[in-house]
């Protein structure tokens, strides 16, 4: 469980990630009504939620890709939602990784070319980008599908190469929106647990959004959407205890 | 939570690995597990034993007394033979199924159990009686669901830990608690129907 109190500020550098009192409509359809969430250095936060409860809304706005109507983002002690695009284009490549449901791996690139890609986006020697790219490999279980393209993996493999992908930078945060969601039982339980060993091994925060409690059980901490809002179980339960 | 709480939770009898075991063996009955046993291949009693504590009596484990009762009780009712080995130390029997036996066990093996109607008989009393008494039916279903989120990491975290057998336990666990967290889902979103409905009869 985290460490993390009710009294500490917004831009606190305990948290390393923080959402406070976000509003966010599209159109007439409010998606979320004053959502407020924060993930301490190295938690693992499970987000859950029935669908359209605005829990792919609260992680598009963590990660900076939707600018919320009011409230507040916080990354690493800066105001994520008043930056630039440029900037948090910047951020998302530099400090955050992405698993979505489908893997979203670019088809007409090999496995090692997607690990690579964002080091090489990132400006780093083409040498250096493929080696760190290949040395992910091994660790995820996937050695020699380097030079494989996309089309030819399975649901499991194509994700180990999308968290591959999302690890290889060194995130701060990896932001995983139904990480499991195309896969078996089995399958889904292998990326979660390469998932949440390869997270803690580098120390990244992580953001999983999951309607699954099974996914959800692997969190430090899970918290529900509800009509826009955060409810958070560590609070419910702690308050049961006391 | 505080990491008393936490600690309390993880030694609370009921959140260990035997509850499960207890759950999923506790009905199973002994003979007709011994007989099995004894289909693969003629054992001495204690061979019995910890063959049956290994698969089925991890945190049970079978006494010795029960193991002979009841291995001279399927002798006495045909089931099994029992034949003498002398050695140099006290006499000891190696056990065999008899045919009488093996058709029971495969009579047993092929028979489907009853299933249990699973009815969430309390969350479901919780839940209408707050309704009828004006109290939050969404406060307890999500105080409900922490506690399965709670207890479901708890057994994730064991079975990570553990051999394939604890992670097959914990799975047993852990799907029986997402079925009831996704009853709790459903019955969350069907709260204001079910008001009216116990409201108006």
């Amino acid at each position: 469980m985290t460490s993390a109190t009710k009294s500490q500020l917004p831009g606190s550098r305990s948290y390393l990630i923080n959402a406070r009192d976000v509003h966010m409509s599209f159109g007439q359809t409010a998606a979320l009504t004053g959502a407020t969430l924060a993930a301490a250095r190295g938690e693992i936060v499970a987000v859950m939620g029935p669908s359209g409860s605005g829990k792919s809304t609260l992680l598009h706005c963590l990660a900076g890709i939707f600018t919320p109507d009011s409230g507040e983002i916080w990354f690493d002690g800066q105001r994520l939602d008043s930056l630039s695009d440029t900037r948090r284009t910047e951020l998302r490549r530099t400090a955050f990784g992405f698993v979505f449901q489908f893997g979203q791996l670019v088809p007409e690139l090999t496995v090692s070319d997607n690990i690579a890609l964002p080091l090489l986006l990132g400006r780093a020697g083409r040498k250096a980008a493929y080696a760190r790219a290949e040395a992910w490999l091994p660790r995820l279980g996937i050695e020699g599908l380097g030079r494989r393209r996309t089309g030819e993996l399975s649901g499991g493999q194509a994700q180990r190469v999308a968290l591959a992908r999302a690890l290889v930078a060194q995130p701060k945060v990896l932001f995983a929106d139904e990480p499991t969601g195309s896969l078996d039982t089995l399958t889904g339980e292998m990326v979660m647990e390469l998932l949440v060993s390869t997270a803690r091994e580098e120390s990244a925060t992580v953001i999983v959004v999951t309607h699954d409690a099974r996914v959800a059980a692997y969190a430090d901490r899970q918290v529900l959407v509800r009509d826009g809002k955060v409810i958070d179980h560590a609070g419910i339960a702690a308050e049961v205890a006391q | 939570m505080n990491c008393a709480t936490q600690s309390q939770r993880l030694t609370h009898p009921m959140y260990t690995l035997s509850v499960y075991s207890g759950y999923m063996f506790g009905g199973m009955a002994v003979p007709l597990t011994l007989l099995g046993l004894l289909e693969r291949q003629p054992s001495h009693g204690y061979e019995l034993k910890r063959a049956y504590d290994n698969y089925f009596g991890r945190d049970k484990p079978l006494p010795f007394g029960q193991v002979y009762a009841t291995l001279g009780r399927l002798a006495r009712d045909g089931k099994v033979t029992a034949e003498a080995e002398p050695g140099a130390g006290p006499d000891r029997k190696r056990y065999a199924i008899t045919e009488l036996g093996a058709r029971e066990f495969d009579a047993w093996l092929a028979t489907p159990i009853e299933p249990a109607p699973h009815l969430q008989t309390v969350l479901f009393a919780k839940v209408v009686l707050a309704l009828m008494l004006g109290r939050s039916a969404e406060t307890y279903l999500d105080t409900q669901r922490s506690a399965h989120l709670q207890r479901m990491h708890e057994l994730t975290d064991l079975k990570r830990a553990g051999s394939l057998l604890d992670a097959l336990l914990a799975d047993h666990g852990l799907f029986h608690l997402e079925a009831d967290i996704r009853w709790i889902d459903v019955t969350s979103a069907r709260l204001k129907a079910l008001a009216e409905m116990v409201r108006t009869s």
